[in-house]
């Protein structure tokens, strides 16, 4: 492991018609950190994950992850390369059990083909052993193992939360980009996913976290990215990213700003 | 779905099932034989649409992508059989040779057919392969001319039967005093090919490949999120499906020795998606169940409504055909109505059509 980040982002712009969804977005992350990126809603946050996974190309920019350029790459390419995600709105496949879907989560990591499909092979048996057997573990790790054979669609909000993310560990990602994984998660269920991520840093994964939950950014985080219409209003520390005049003015309005400024 | 895979794991009771199932298959013919041989011909053009069914049922049922224009790469099969095993250009290759290169040259218009419609879903996508299923009858019906590739609507005749050495699958036998007429051998022969696309299925279900197909029906963005190459996996679906056509289409051109364009019109697409919808898409059992049904339930009536028609009544009153067609739609409303995802559900359509359950935990 070098000292290089992780990822950086050097200018990267999205443009929908009108509207300017990105501009010039700079950061980079550390191996290791949880990083947080917060904003308003509307701020550009998902934008800035679906052109990191590659369901958007970037207009202009460029991603280096792990010391490698990562745009225009398609979006299996990305969790290839380490990158995995998981959505704002839940996409489980619904109708498959929670064990299923974990499982499909290792396809990338794999290598069977049809050959080995209709020969069963010792090779692609060992290998649908593994592929089971690291399944049950990630399902143990989220704290869902009881679910195992429950259909995805059945499962509690919060775990089908964390069944999206053992979906996503099962990719084996060096960077693991979580969409508001709190989102809709009671007071309980949001310790407990506090400490899921904090297990999953500690465990060597670096995370980058969209997430409205302040409370949960400020105790998680090493740093913070601060989004507003697109563009970069602040990046640092929680703590002083929270002090940050700018970042107050977006919260709670243009207004604000100009008192706040005054008085300062 | 999982308890189909480790039948070294079933108790005892199901294993004498099996058995007895065998043996019945291995007696079938010799009884049908009785009544007549042409209920053995139309056992083994059953099997052939359960063939069928089973390779819609990858593209349709495990992949999620909606095809109306199948019956192309059973015609696409039978024409490379024909034209490889008749007079038509005085090739007569063996069977075994021309099989392979029936299932390539379908795989081939599978993907040629895959490749521009990836991007498509749903009803644009059932659109664009109902329009394939017609191009290639079309092309069939008028590839007579600058030079005679397919004899147009006239068809190929003569084509060859399958042959093993001097074994020839067409001509009478008899073994140990029994007679074996040419359906009962091709019956054989087409109940062995079964097995094995059956065990083809079932393992490319419970494979890392048939989860990737599954997880495309699912959700084709999280699929990708997740590191599928939806493009390559949904290819290979069409690919395998096409295949699997391509195989049915060539032993078809065999047990018919006669093939025109006029055995690949749409209808013909429509009825093996009936069978794979009908039987319960997505399950392989289900999916055999609806083929069989569809093949035989008409041909019985064919029998049996005009002899009951004259005892009732004196003469005839309605056509098979039109009862047909009215069962049929009687049919359709009642599997709406009562069994939406099919008479034998994959487990997965299964769930996604019940009402979800409240669990008391």
């Amino acid at each position: 492991m070098s000292a290089a980040p992780l990822l950086s982002s050097r200018g990267i712009t999205k443009r929908f018609g009108g509207v300017q969804a990105l501009s010039d977005i700079d950061f980079t992350i550390n191996r290791g950190e949880i990083y947080g990126l917060i904003g308003p809603n509307g701020a550009g946050k998902t934008s800035l994950f679906n052109v990191l996974t590659g369901i958007y190309d970037a207009d202009t920019g460029e991603f280096t992850f792990d010391g490698l350029p990562l745009l225009g790459l398609k979006p299996h390419e990305v969790a290839a390369r380490g990158i995995a995600r998981t959505f704002q709105n839940i996409r489980l496949f619904a109708n498959l059990s929670a064990l299923e879907n974990v499982m499909i989560g290792r396809h990338v990591r794999t290598r069977a083909g049809v050959f080995g499909a209709i020969v069963r092979d010792a090779k692609t048996r060992a290998e649908e052993r593994s592929i089971e057997k690291r399944a049950y573990e990630l399902l143990a790790y989220v704290g869902i193992s009881e679910r195992a054979n429950d259909l995805a669609k059945h499962l509690p909000y919060g775990d089908q939360r964390r069944l999206e993310i053992a979906r996503a560990l099962a990719t084996e990602p060096k960077l693991l980009a979580l969409d508001e994984p709190a989102a809709g998660m009671n007071a309980t269920e949001t310790a407990g996913l506090r400490k899921l991520l904090e297990d999953i840093r500690r465990d060597g994964t670096t995370i980058l976290l969209i997430e409205h939950d302040m409370k949960l950014v400020m105790s998680v985080c090493d740093r913070v990215l601060v989004l507003d219409y697109g563009r970069k209003i602040a990046e640092g520390s929680a703590a002083d990213v929270q002090k940050d005049v700018n970042v107050i003015a977006a919260y709670l309005g243009g207004e604000v700003t100009r008192d706040l400024k005054g008085a300062a | 779905m999982k308890d189909l895979l480790p039948i070294r794991n079933k108790s005892l009771t199901v294993w004498i099932g099996l058995a007895l199932v065998g043996v019945a298959l291995i007696l079938l013919p010799l009884a049908l034989s009785q009544i007549g041989t042409a209920w053995v011909r139309i056992t083994n053009l059953a099997i052939l649409f359960v063939l069928l069914a089973l390779g819609l049922n990858i593209v349709v049922g495990f992949a999620g992508l909606l095809d109306l224009g199948y019956i192309a790469f059973y015609a696409v099969g039978a024409y490379v059989y024909a034209l490889l095993a008749s007079p038509h250009f005085n090739l007569h290759l063996p069977f075994w040779v021309i099989l392979p290169i029936a299932a390539a040259v379908a795989c081939f218009f599978g993907v040629i057919l895959g490749a521009p419609t990836l991007k498509l879903r749903g009803d644009y996508l059932a659109i664009v392969t109902l329009g394939f299923g017609e191009i290639i009858r079309i092309f069939l019906n008028n590839l007579s001319q600058p030079i005679n590739l397919t004899n147009g609507p006239q068809g190929i005749t003569l084509i060859d039967p399958f042959r093993i050495g001097g074994f020839n699958f067409a001509t009478n036998e008899t073994f140990f005093g029994l007679s074996f007429t040419g359906p009962v051998k091709y019956y054989y022969m087409l109940i062995l090919i079964l097995l094995g696309v059956i065990a083809v299925n079932l393992r490319l279900q419970n494979s890392r490949i048939g989860r990737a197909w599954e997880a495309i029906r699912e959700d084709e963005i999280a699929a990708r999120a997740m590191g599928i190459n939806t493009t390559r996996i949904k290819l290979l679906a069409f690919a395998m499906g096409a295949s699997f056509g391509g195989i049915s289409g060539g032993i078809f051109s065999a047990t018919q020795g006669f093939v025109s364009p006029e055995s690949f019109v749409l209808v013909e697409s429509i009825m093996v998606l009936s069978m794979v919808v009908l039987g319960g898409m997505g399950n392989i059992w289900g999916v055999i169940l609806g083929a069989v049904l569809l093949s035989f339930v008409p041909e019985v009536l064919r029998y049996t409504v005009e002899p009951v028609q004259r005892a009732l009544f004196g003469r005839m009153l309605i056509e098979p055909e039109v009862i047909r067609m009215l069962l049929f739609g009687l049919a359709l409303v009642l599997m709406m109505l009562y069994r939406p995802a099919g008479i034998l559900p994959s487990a997965v359509r299964k769930r996604e059509l019940e009402t979800p359950q409240v669990k008391t935990t």
